[in-house]
């Protein structure tokens, strides 16, 4: 085994480029958990025993917010602390929210949007706002960049589409002009792994609602019924919506969602439980009187 | 790289040789280096008695791949203060009772040192929210929360004194 600390993307490619079986070390906190728990051993089974370790590339800690775009650029190993606090919680606030909740201070220290992606769990707290946002991934090898929505990205549990020698460059989120916010529901406030999730997202400018939930499905699911329901019913003058339409978009979300059971809960707690975060997370986003 | 590495760890640099490349921060620090403040309880991020400080950021010491962690400044309890002359977080930490077993204690307090590096003034919601990341079985973190703010007082006491005397 051995392990690489490159220090700029370049050596990160060249790294791949000789070792495209190699594994992708970005915060640890999932990985580091399969190791330390014997679940990945060494050799791979691919036989490759190479580990590329990428926190100490600068180009993949840095963001940047494109004004005219209305894009923030987040390099895929921005960790969540960053995503939590200013200036990002201004821009990107329901990411930040979501950020918030992911395991503890020093999870969130090391943990990494891309990681997060990178290992596509339906829990992944990121990913439900990514999905809602429209956000996009891009991808790099030796061979070249190749940009993808995130909902395309992710296929399954813990599978994605990116290829051996690939990496993930960065995230490009949408800065949307609306409330938005992201609910979870697990067994503590802190330190939990969600049993549920959802993120709803406005654009007022565009009269766009959208909504994605986690933890309900094998990959993070958009609800199309829901988002067509709140945007055609919704009073966009009074930012208001009635409690009937609220209640139908809880209905409508629960109604996409595909939970199973397993240790965490049931199937029918979950699709309980993001209809509710769904009315909800609606009302919180058009708190206005409805006339 | 597969055969010995560096880590710098409370000033001092220590080799680490024939050891595996796969092992944890945690793992290094006990086994090969021989500091044993860093506490391994669940070894998955959840209960913070193995924090650390790697590159200035408070991490779980069980979820750094130790040989990654080559060129980065790493304190661990020990380098919080020299051997007799307890640093005021752990002072407080006695004064307010805040230790009854004391296996979560090292990883406390260097989550406290991080905390009250950042936050001069924290409210107990920010406390609380801080270390929630650090697992306490047994003293249910009231007097945990006293020791913090207690050091957080005498720090501002300390820094109003200088700053009336300057």
């Amino acid at each position: 085994m051995t392990v690489l600390v490159p220090t700029s993307l370049d050596e990160v490619l060249s790294g791949l480029a000789d070792h495209a079986g190699a594994t992708l070390l970005a915060g640890g906190t999932d990985l580091m958990v399969e190791v330390n728990e014997g679940h990945r051993r060494f050799p791979w089974p691919d036989g490759d025993t190479t580990v590329i370790a990428l926190g100490r590339v600068a180009e993949l800690s840095s963001w940047t917010y494109d004004q005219a775009a209305r894009t923030v650029t987040l390099g895929s190993g921005v960790t969540w602390s960053e995503i939590e606090d200013e200036p990002l919680l201004t821009v990107l606030p329901a990411l930040a929210e979501a950020a918030r909740t992911v395991g503890s201070p020093q999870i969130r220290h090391a943990g990494t949007v891309g990681g997060n992606l990178a290992t596509c769990s339906p829990a992944g707290d990121g990913l439900p706002v990514l999905a809602a946002l429209d956000a996009t991934v891009s991808l790099v090898s030796s061979g070249g960049r190749r940009s993808l929505p995130v909902v395309e990205f992710m296929v399954g549990v813990k599978r994605t589409t990116l290829e051996p020698g690939e990496l993930i460059e960065s995230i490009t989120v949408p800065v949307l002009d609306g409330w938005q916010g992201y609910s979870k529901v697990g067994v503590r406030n802190a330190m939990v792994i969600a049993t549920a999730s959802a993120c709803v997202a406005t654009d007022v400018p565009s009269r766009s609602v959208r909504i994605a939930l986690g933890s309900v499905a094998p990959t993070i699911v958009r609800c199309p019924d829901a988002e067509a329901h709140a945007t055609a019913n919704v009073d966009w003058d009074a930012l208001a919506v009635a409690s009937d339409v609220a209640r139908e978009f809880g209905e409508l979300a629960a109604a996409a969602s595909r939970p199973i059971d397993d240790h965490r809960s049931t199937a029918a707690y979950r699709r309980h439980a993001v209809g509710v975060m769904a009315q909800r997370l609606l009302e919180r986003a058009f708190p206005g009187v409805v006339s | 790289m597969s055969e010995h590495y560096t880590l710098h760890v409370n000033g001092v640099d220590h080799e680490v040789r024939d050891a595996w490349v796969g092992e944890n921060l945690l793992y290094v620090l006990r086994e090969r280096l021989g500091l044993m403040g860093a506490k391994g309880a669940c070894e998955q991020g959840e209960c913070g008695s193995c924090s650390v400080l790697v590159g200035g950021r408070l991490v779980c010491s069980c979820l750094v791949l130790a040989a990654s962690a080559v060129g980065e400044p790493i304190v661990t309890v020990e380098g919080l203060a020299p051997p007799g002359a307890p640093s005021d977080v752990q002072q407080a930490f006695v004064d307010h009772g805040a230790v009854q077993c004391g296996f979560c204690t090292p990883g406390l307090i260097v989550a406290v040192h991080d905390l009250l590096d950042r936050s001069v003034e924290p409210s107990e919601m920010e406390i609380r929210e801080e270390l929630s990341g650090n697992v306490c079985r047994c003293t249910g973190y009231g007097r945990i929360i006293d020791a913090v703010q207690a050091v957080a007082v005498a720090r501002r006491d300390a820094a109003d004194v200088a700053g009336a005397e300057a």
